[in-house]
């Protein structure tokens, strides 16, 4: 077992290339005028939120075999028209994330220096804002609608899990609305100061609940 | 060269006052410290409820003085009423399962040394961290306040089978507001550990320093990833059960209500509802939630004993393999927990074999710190016990899943007390012996004082052996055929085994009693003990490479460079028998870098 | 100190077999037909965890003897072999054995299982709530009346909620407290429960199965030794778990025949 000790040794990078450029600080990436787009180096919040996605998945999941093992053992379940004002809502969801998609590459262009101002991108978010709480309306409208035709909560298993289902994606819709506000929060200050990936991580986050809503109605559709 | 080190950090200013520095802190060196002091607590609660269950199963009719102060209704002169009984041990599993072997092993130690291990100044989304332990702290306050409602907790165990958790009030004392009370508790509780998650995850894919490669983190960092990925699915399934279960009390749903139920001869008002639904909810987390109290463990242990081996293990890799393949099993078994359920009997057999294969993995662990062990050069010390100590709990622990793996002989041991020898010796006593051997290994980097060995050892002593007393006799009584969750024995042939139940009750006693000499010497230690070195244990790893108790953001500023694997022991040209993984200088030993 | 681990561990290693060897403790004699696959397979189980839980903990106390605290001019030595014969060993050795215990004990589990109760087995309803078994035998038309759940009433003792003015199938049924089978014929036990979870536990007759509320499961077992046994719930139930028990009583065909006429007659 012979072992010799050198003086100094290269940290292997080129073993770890992806390691490079770890740091976890913030860098400035552009400056122009009175704006500035904090990059920051580290991926992390990229990782967070394709973990928090994959929660969010596992909690649908979960909802998702109940509702299959229910319907299932159960005869008591009572097949109802979906309320017509999902569509719209549906239709509503979707148009908000391409907005959402139009302020970010807005946002990212201001970053790079092609776009002068700060009040487009901003104009796309306050859309996307609006769009994501009239989503909200037309789901209390659909519980509405639903409780006019007499179905409530526990009426039968199957307007349970309607109400389960759009109530617990509307709770996750509101925190991206929540995040949405913070990043016109951010883009609305005297000198507005945003990190690019905030703005990426609450666009995942968003696209994820519409497609979760597409797949949830699919859901709704084909069982109740 | 390109010096990353030379980048400082965000330059980030350490909070000042009392409640940003110590309550609401975003530094993972103090969420976790809240973390294993939360866990602390709980451990206390849950061992003097175990100690009030044990000395009512042994003298039943003992007045066991001060309880009638706990629940006047519950203990009437001092003496456990049946469902006051079974109310205290459904909140001892809820306490010791959420609070003790979900929080300390993972979300104390693995909060606080994560990051250094990673080489990170702190957790990639701080301000989530303190609101998970503090999400968390909600928690266990709900479910503490069980406790104190007019009736009480609820006495439907930890497992909380529906339909006799979901009927509420009519099912039983507790049921009602009890119940509703725990179910919330846990929802509360799996959103704080699933915000936990978020950061062990993202922290060790990219808050790894310059050259800390995936092979070069130290086994409790893969240890607490495998962990967190698991808690991430277990929790993320958990929680959706517990809505159900609220809804099922306070909004008049049916999910785990069948229709036709009659309760103290009133037909109940629910329909259609699927028993087994929950216990398939359950138990999906129910058995991933055994690994993550038990995978941590494995971190720690073979952290510990690597450091006092003075060599690294035969093999690296086969550990985190051997950790991730019972990951990845811990989902496909968790139907063996319902072999008596009423399920398709041939699904019985589909989860049966997975289980046997989680005897692969580890056995390849044990084989693995076991054949370490051979040729080194083992220091004796309270941590280096309490690992040693945990191999051979989790040995026993395991064997005897042989047993409870194959659903033809679990027709005879489920519900007895073979099943809670089983899984206390292999989930809580295996964890809590690695809880201890990392309490005692870096308690010096923690508070910069050492701790006193004397007592340690004495403390050590007493839980080893304790333990076995405890809960080996558990099995022999559990093979008679003696069922556990009875708060009195009252069967023909139970009367004969009153005397291993005595025994029991004194062993746990005492075992319990020595646990004060470890919270004194946590306490005695923390202020008055000997000052710690920075590196007391000669480790390699970096949480020994700054000081004790480590700065604010850790590497004061700069950001370490790893130039090595994790456990560069034994190497002879050296000043010491081992080199540091972030010192720059370069080996070339015989076994090589792994 | 090492030392003094080593020889802790041996006296508990040792310790713990001891009440196995010795057959301390143990089930009681089987009395049913397919019992005697479970109790083999129960042995050969116990043979290979014991001999593995003591080669470990009696070759970590050897080892933790022979190495710890050694000298400091003591060189580290390698484990003949190294990593890939362990893990060589337990994939191959442990692995494959223990494999093979499980797929072979499926038999046992087969046996009782996977084979449906012969033509003329005899059935018994069994239902299970708070806090007592209660057992309806079909009578003389062979069959069972249907329940109402609505009628439940234990204060007038109907405790499986009985029709007996109406249902012309209900009026000859047997309702008793306990469970007595004639020896030697298969009994079809169908089981029901009234409120929540229960189960339902012979040691004696090797079998264990819970009462699933909304879902009538059903097991068959033939008891071939005449006598009194205990009937347990093992599924938490509630305040009066511990104490839920009823008897089974095996007897001669013409013991049961004259306890059946009694307990008609009492109806």
């Amino acid at each position: 077992m012979t072992t010799t000790v050198h003086e100094r040794q290269q940290p292997d990078s080129a073993r770890y290339p992806a390691q490079a450029d770890f740091g976890g600080h913030g860098n400035v990436t552009s400056e122009s005028g009175s704006w500035r787009a904090v990059e920051d180096r580290s991926p992390a919040s990229r990782t967070g939120i394709w973990v928090g996605l994959a929660a969010i998945t596992m909690t649908f999941a979960a909802f998702t075999s109940a509702m299959v093992v229910r319907q299932g053992s159960s005869t008591d379940w009572r097949h109802f028209a979906l309320p017509s004002v999902l569509y719209l809502n549906t239709a509503i969801l979707l148009t908000s994330s391409v907005t959402l998609e139009l302020a970010r590459q807005r946002v990212r262009w201001l970053a790079r220096g092609l776009q002068p101002r700060c009040a487009i991108p901003l104009l796309w978010l306050y859309v996307t804002l609006g769009l994501g709480w009239l989503f909200v309306v037309g789901q209390y409208a659909a519980w509405l609608k639903l409780r006019s035709e007499g179905l409530y909560l526990a009426t039968s298993p199957s307007s349970s899990f309607f109400y389960l289902f759009t109530a617990i994606h509307a709770i996750h819709v509101l925190g991206g609305l929540a995040g949405l506000m913070v990043v016109v929060w951010r883009f609305s200050r005297p000198v507005p100061t945003l990190r690019l990936s905030t703005v990426s991580t609450v666009s995942y986050y968003w696209h994820f609940m519409d497609l979760l809503w597409v797949y949830l109605l699919f859901l709704l559709w084909t069982r109740i | 060269m390109h010096d990353k080190s030379a980048h400082a950090a965000r330059h980030r200013v350490p909070p000042t006052g009392f409640i940003r520095k110590y309550i609401f802190s975003t530094d993972h060196k103090v969420i976790g410290e809240q973390y294993y002091g939360l866990a602390l607590a709980a451990v206390f609660i849950g061992m003097v409820l175990s100690w009030i269950m044990r000395i009512h199963l042994a003298w039943p009719a003992a007045a066991i003085p001060g309880m009638q102060l706990l629940s006047k209704n519950g203990a009437p002169g001092g003496v456990l009423t049946p469902e006051y009984y079974l109310q205290l041990m459904t909140m001892h599993g809820t306490i010791m399962v959420f609070f003790v072997l979900t929080t300390a092993p993972l979300a104390g130690f693995g909060n606080y040394f994560l990051p250094i291990q990673v080489g990170a100044e702190d957790m990639p989304f701080p301000r989530l961290n303190m609101l998970s332990f503090w999400v968390t702290f909600g928690a266990f306050l709900v479910a503490i306040a069980a406790f104190f409602v007019p009736q009480g907790p609820p006495l439907s165990g930890w497992t909380a089978y529906a339909p006799l958790s979901a009927l509420g009030e009519v099912a039983g004392p507790g049921q009602g507001t009890g119940q509703v009370l725990w179910a919330v508790s846990i929802a509360i509780f799996c959103v704080g550990q699933l915000l936990g998650t978020l950061n062990f995850i993202s922290a060790t894919l990219d808050m790894r320093c310059q050259g800390m490669g995936l092979m070069r983190l130290p086994l409790t960092v893969w240890a607490w990833f495998i962990t967190a990925c698991i808690s991430l699915t277990a929790f993320a399934v958990l929680m959706p059960a517990c809505i159900l279960l609220v809804l099922d009390h306070v909004a008049g749903t049916s999910f785990f209500v069948p229709s036709n139920l009659v309760v103290n001869d009133q037909l109940q008002p629910h329909a259609g509802g699927s028993t087994l639904l929950w216990q398939h909810l359950f138990w999906f987390f129910g058995h991933p939630e055994v690994y993550i109290a038990i995978v941590p463990a494995m971190g720690i242990v073979s952290h510990v004993l690597i450091t006092n081996m003075r060599r690294p293990l035969l093999s690296h890799k086969a550990i985190i393999y051997s950790m991730v393949a019972i990951a990845f099993l811990s989902y496909m078994v968790y139907g063996h927990h319902m072999f008596v359920s009423g399920m398709n009997p041939y699904s019985s057999i589909a989860f049966s074999l997975p289980t046997l294969a989680i005897t692969i993995p580890s056995t390849i662990m044990v084989l693995i710190w076991i054949g370490s062990l051979y040729g080194s050069k083992l220091r004796i010390n309270t941590a280096s016990l309490f690992a040693l100590g945990f191999i051979s709990m989790f040995v026993s622990g395991g064997i005897t899943g042989f047993f409870l793996a194959q659903p033809s002989l679990d027709i005879m041991l489920h519900a007895t007390y073979f099943v809670v020898g089983h899984f206390h010796l292999v989930m809580a006593v295996a964890a809590l012996f690695g809880i201890f051997a990392g309490t005692y290994f870096w308690f010096p980097k923690v508070t910069g004082r050492m701790m006193n060995e004397t007592l340690g050892k004495v403390h050590f002593w007493f839980t080893f052996v304790g333990a076995y007393c405890i809960f080996m006799p558990f099995h022999y009584l559990g093979m008679a055929g003696n069922v556990r969750r009875y708060q009195a024995f009252v069967d023909d042939f139970m009367a004969p085994l009153m005397p291993v139940h005595k025994f029991i009750t004194i062993a746990a006693l005492i075992t319990g009693a020595a646990q004060l000499i470890f919270l004194y010497n946590l306490i005695h230690s923390r202020f008055w003990g000997e000052l710690a070195p920075q590196n007391p244990w000669e480790g390699t790893s970096l949480e020994w490479s700054i000081p004790s108790p480590p700065p604010f953001d850790n590497f004061a500023g700069k950001l370490p460079v790893v130039y090595h694997d994790p456990y560069q022991y034994d190497i002879e040209g050296a000043t010491n028998d081992y080199v540091m993984q972030d010192s720059p200088a370069s080996i070339n030993s015989v076994r090589g870098e792994k | 100190m090492g030392k003094v681990f080593a020889a802790t561990l041996i006296v508990i290693a040792l310790a713990s077999a001891m009440p196995i060897i010795l057959h301390t403790w143990e089930p009681p004699a089987d009395i049913s037909t397919h019992g005697r696959l479970i109790d083999e397979q129960m042995s050969e189980t116990m043979a290979e965890a014991g001999v593995a839980f003591l080669a470990a903990q009696l070759i970590l106390a050897w080892l933790v003897w022979r190495f710890s605290n050694r000298p400091k001019n003591e060189k580290i030595q390698h484990f003949p072999g190294g990593a890939r014969g362990l893990v060589a060993a337990a994939v191959l050795v442990v692995g494959i054995e223990v494999m093979a215990l499980g797929i072979f004990g499926a038999k046992a589990w087969a046996a009782i299982y996977f084979t449906p109760p012969s033509a003329n087995a005899l059935p018994i309803q069994a239902q299970a709530g708070q806090f007592a078994f209660y057992f309806r035998y079909p009578g003389a038309d062979g069959k069972f009346g249907p329940i109402h759940p609505e009628m439940v009433n234990e204060g007038n003792l109907n405790f499986f909620g009985l029709d007996t003015t109406h249902d012309a199938d209900s009026k000859d049924d047997i309702v008793t407290a306990e469970l007595a089978v004639p020896v030697n014929r298969e009994i079809h036990l169908l089981m029901h429960s009234k409120d929540v979870g229960h189960s339902f536990f012979i040691r004696e007759l090797r079998i264990q199965q819970d009462f699933v509320p909304g879902l009538d499961l059903a097991v068959h077992f033939t008891a071939t030794k005449p006598g009194k046994y205990e009937i347990l719930c093992t599924q938490l139930c509630g305040l009066g778990h511990y104490n839920m028990k009823a008897y089974l009583k095996v007897m001669s065909q013409s013991d049961f025949d004259n306890w059946l006429k009694q307990k008609a007659a009492l109806q």
